[in-house]
């Protein structure tokens, strides 16, 4: 199910198989040169544990993983690359930055371990920094630092090794609010910059949709939807995905209270004010569609065509595409009423006080 | 960062209380000392001693710890109603206790200096020295460097006490008469510590008194030396003046001077004054 | 040690009703705590009261001006020093071991590590000689291979020292070592350090603090060594003689002498101590 072209050798092919007491994880997981992978599911699905087994921290039970067209681990062959020796940086979920070590040190240290002096390590670990926008912080001490400002150094440290493969454990969620919004934006930059794969473990679906290019969403050690955050908002697998992914998210340019969406697509008015990138959301249920062209308040209003419909719960999925391709929220007696079906045409509205808006 | 600190704090101060600081007194033979049968005579002694009753402490030196027990149950066995409980420790520890209020009747010392303190500041009177204690060198087993006199103890390691205890001082004076100049690996804190260390095999030979051989028989051995006549250690005993017991205190100190208890004392390797 | 007068004193110019209400709430301490704790402090501090005011302070500078006592005071900072840096270089990477690790009877080894602390010195001495003295299973081979005697050397007294003094610094380092966050180690590992790079570059200063107390309680307890030492190592001065053993022959032959040097090896610890704890405050 990966979009990955069958002849394209991925970047990262991994089996990851791993045995513990009442529980299991087996995953097969994929990507592509530049690709961001974001590991989604709730508590306890095993993502932790993924990302554990592809550091190196915790050996495989069986299964494999290839790097670059390089095996990494191979308990079939006895073949297992400890964590120092793999090509791969980690964002851990709070950090770990040395207390003991300046913030530009911490960034040195993987330099300094690959055999760089003192001064070699610290003259290459600036330039990271300085990509960070920390450079005045490089001899402040951990402790110093804002949760901001250490995500940043961490990610600085992770990315001052070269990895092959950037994982990126719950990266935003040490963080409050206010200060997750740049974050997100400046990680998104970076990952967007990243040449290898990163795989992001969240539990939050914003983050993952944001920050990725493609989803997997693990329950109980096991793969149960992997697409783009578009198609399993609108395609959701199960109740699960379809109450975990039921966002409907755009990417365009803000100017005020409007934004732009690229290729001459249409605007959507929201209540924040932004200008430059910006993402708007609004989840499924704030979608109410129509058999007419509503005459109500609501600005953000677009013909559409209705492309498929899937019950969860005591709710309707509708897919729909056209203008804005979105996933509306129905109950279904709404959609008994509206008499819907696979190729319908109908008006959809969305009311700017349930847009979220993002700088991107 | 703060709480490992109290952690350590907290881990050190446990141990501190754990560890006591141990120091090991008095000597403790494992051998009884051969025990010697009263002859017919030693009755008249004991009766002719006033009769005590009542509890009687008796603080004395720990080389007399076998001969003073078993003394002990003979002069209770002689004066139904008397219950004698000792106290054997380094003779300056105890003059120490003496001094500074210990409830004791009676001291036995094993030397007259150390009896010195206690008769100076006022808490006993005319001691009488009961006992003699000569030096003997100690061998291991066997005697494996064939050692037989003070003469043979300069080539091989040998153990003194110190000459702050008084086997070390009687040590320096034997060495002394024999002009012999030794060099000793060690200076041990008391007999004990040079026994230990000839039954151990550290050592080769070491000064300590002919009674502690005796006591320690079973695992080394001893060699008598002529110049251990010039290093008499005398053991003064008195009853003391702030004796809770008086009476009884006196008849112990008077038995421990009869015929009869000078045969168990010899017996133990003492010798008479 | 913040002593509440000077703090007082400054808190006007900083000023304000916030400082106010902190002072009253820092004054508030709960009698429950405050009266053992202050029972506590009279009881460790009242014997060295006792030292103070029974020593013989005339006859004082005639003490210390003998040589012995010097000789003594010199081997004994030295021994002690030996000893405290023997113990940090086997029983830091012991206490790791116990912390790290998943060696078999791993409880088993921590109960044996901590029994010097239980040991009579003495026997721990005794127990020494048995293993290392000339006839000792090691010792034996020690002499015949190497021709190195360890009983009635200054070697000897360190080792009799480190004996008695390693399991605190073990302790102390492993408790710290327990409260660290061995992720640290896995973030330096996947950063390329190996695991004795992590140890070195990361672990060992994260548990400095815990290192420098139990390096400080190994030094102090080695300091006042005794039993061990006598036993093992003998007693002669200027080879073996450490303080300790000076004081307890004085004891013997004149109290007086005993205390005061005792004093000196009190004033020398609380000056080590001090002078190290000042060094740290300073840098950190």
């Amino acid at each position: 199910m990966t979009p990955t072209a069958p002849d394209a050798r991925p970047a990262l092919d991994a089996l990851l198989r791993v045995e513990r007491t009442a529980f299991r994880l087996d995953l097969a997981l994929t990507a592509a040169p530049g690709e961001t992978v974001a590991l989604l599911g709730p508590n306890g699905a095993g993502k932790s544990t993924a990302l554990r087994a592809l550091a190196g921290l915790l050996p495989l039970g069986s299964g494999h993983l290839r790097l670059d067209g390089v095996t990494l681990e191979e308990p079939a062959t006895g073949l297992h690359t400890p964590a120092e020796e793999r090509p791969v940086g980690v964002v851990f979920q709070d950090y770990l930055l040395f207390p003991h070590l300046s913030a530009l040190d911490n960034v040195a240290f993987g330099l300094r371990c690959q055999g760089l002096r003192k001064a070699a390590a610290r003259a290459a670990a600036l330039p990271w920094l300085e990509r960070m926008g920390l450079a005045e912080h490089s001899a402040a001490k951990p402790g110093r630092l804002s949760g901001g400002q250490a995500q940043r150094v961490a990610l600085g440290r992770a990315l001052a090794v070269r990895p092959r493969l950037l994982l990126l454990d719950e990266p935003l969620a040490a963080l409050d609010a206010r200060t997750r919004l740049d974050v997100r934006s400046q990680l998104r930059r970076h990952l967007a910059e990243f040449e290898a794969v990163a795989v992001l473990v969240t539990h939050d679906p914003l983050d993952a949709m944001v920050l990725a290019d493609r989803l997997v969403v693990i329950e109980d050690g096991r793969q149960v939807q992997s697409g783009t955050p578009a198609e399993i908002a609108r395609h959701p697998r199960t109740d699960y995905i379809a109450r975990l992914v039921g966002l409907n998210l755009y990417r365009g340019t803000a100017a005020g209270h409007t934004v732009s969406l690229p290729d001459g697509g249409p605007e959507l008015v929201t209540t924040e004010e932004l200008t430059g990138a910006a993402f708007v959301a609004f989840p499924p249920a704030a979608v109410t569609l129509h058999r007419e062209r509503p005459d109500s308040s609501a600005r953000n209003v677009w013909p559409a065509t209705v492309d498929g419909l899937d019950l969860h719960g005591d709710q309707v999925r509708v897919d729909l595409s056209g203008a804005l391709p979105m996933a509306a929220d129905l109950t279904p007696a709404a959609v008994a009423e509206l008499d819907l079906a696979p190729g319908s045409s109908v008006w959809a509205a969305v009311k700017a006080a349930q847009t979220r808006a993002y700088p991107a | 960062m703060s709480s490992i600190r109290l952690r350590a704090a907290l881990a050190a101060a446990s141990v501190l209380a754990l560890a006591a600081g141990l120091t090991a007194c008095g000597s403790d033979a494992a051998t009884p000392a051969a025990t010697a049968s009263a002859p017919a005579g030693s009755s008249t002694a004991s009766a002719a001693a006033p009769k005590a009753t009542g509890a009687l402490t008796v603080f004395a030196a720990a080389s007399l710890k076998e001969s003073f027990t078993e003394l002990g149950k003979k002069f209770e066995a002689a004066n139904p109603g008397a219950k004698v409980t000792f106290n054997f420790g380094g003779s300056s520890a105890l003059a120490q206790s003496i001094n500074s209020g210990a409830p004791a009747d009676v001291f036995a010392a094993a030397s007259p200096a150390t009896m010195k303190t206690v008769t100076d500041a006022k808490g006993a009177e005319s001691p009488k020295v009961f006992v003699r204690n000569t030096l003997a060198i100690a061998v291991p087993k066997g005697n494996p460097k064939h050692i037989a006199g003070l003469a043979d103890l300069t080539g091989v390691k040998v153990a003194l006490c110190a000459k702050e205890v008084p086997c070390g001082s009687a040590a320096v004076t034997a060495l002394a008469a024999g002009s012999v100049n030794l060099t000793p690996v060690t200076l041990e804190q008391d007999v004990k510590g040079a026994l230990t260390k000839v039954e151990l095999g550290e050592v080769d030979a070491s000064l300590v008194y002919k009674t502690d051989v005796k006591a320690d028989a079973a695992k080394i051995d001893g060699v008598d030396f002529p110049e251990a006549a010039k290093a008499v250690n005398d053991y003064p005993i008195a009853a003391l003046t702030k004796a809770p017991n008086a009476s009884a205190a006196a008849a112990f100190v008077a038995y421990i001077q009869s015929a009869e208890a000078t045969q168990v004392l010899t017996a133990a390797g003492f010798q008479t004054p | 040690m913040t002593l509440s007068g000077p703090l007082r004193k400054a808190a006007p110019s900083t000023g304000g009703a916030p400082a106010a209400t902190r002072r009253r709430r820092s004054r508030r301490i709960p009698y429950p705590l405050l009266l053992p704790a202050l029972l506590g402090l009279v009881f460790l501090v009242l014997p060295l009261v006792g030292l103070l005011v029974r020593a013989p302070w005339s006859s004082l500078p005639e003490q210390l001006t003998s040589p012995e006592v010097w000789q003594a005071l010199r081997l004994s900072l030295i021994c002690a020093t030996s000893a405290t840096v023997v113990s940090l270089v086997l029983g830091v990477p012991l206490a790791w071991l116990l912390a790290r690790t998943e060696i078999p009877g791993r409880r088993v080894i921590r109960a044996l590590v901590t029994l010097p602390l239980v040991l009579p010195p003495v026997v721990g001495g005794v127990a020494l000689l048995l293993v290392l003295g000339r006839n000792g299973i090691v010792g034996r081979w020690l002499d015949s291979a190497f021709g190195i005697t360890l009983p009635f050397t200054t070697a000897g007294v360190v080792v009799a020292e480190a004996f008695v003094a390693m399991p605190f610094l073990v302790i102390s380092v492993e408790g710290a070592l327990r409260a660290a966050d061995p992720r640290y180690e896995e973030a330096a590992a996947t950063l390329g350090a190996s695991r004795l790079t992590a140890f070195r570059r990361v672990t060992l200063p994260l548990i400095a603090p815990g290192i420098g107390a139990g390096a400080v309680l190994a030094w102090s307890r080695a300091l006042g060594e005794f039993g061990a030492t006598i036993t093992f190592a003998g007693n002669f001065p200027g080879r073996t003689q450490t303080m300790p053993l000076a004081v307890y022959l004085a004891m013997e032959r004149d109290p007086e002498a005993a205390i005061a040097l005792s004093l000196v090896l009190l004033a020398v610890s609380v000056a080590v101590l001090a002078g190290l704890r000042e060094r740290w405050l300073s840098t950190t």
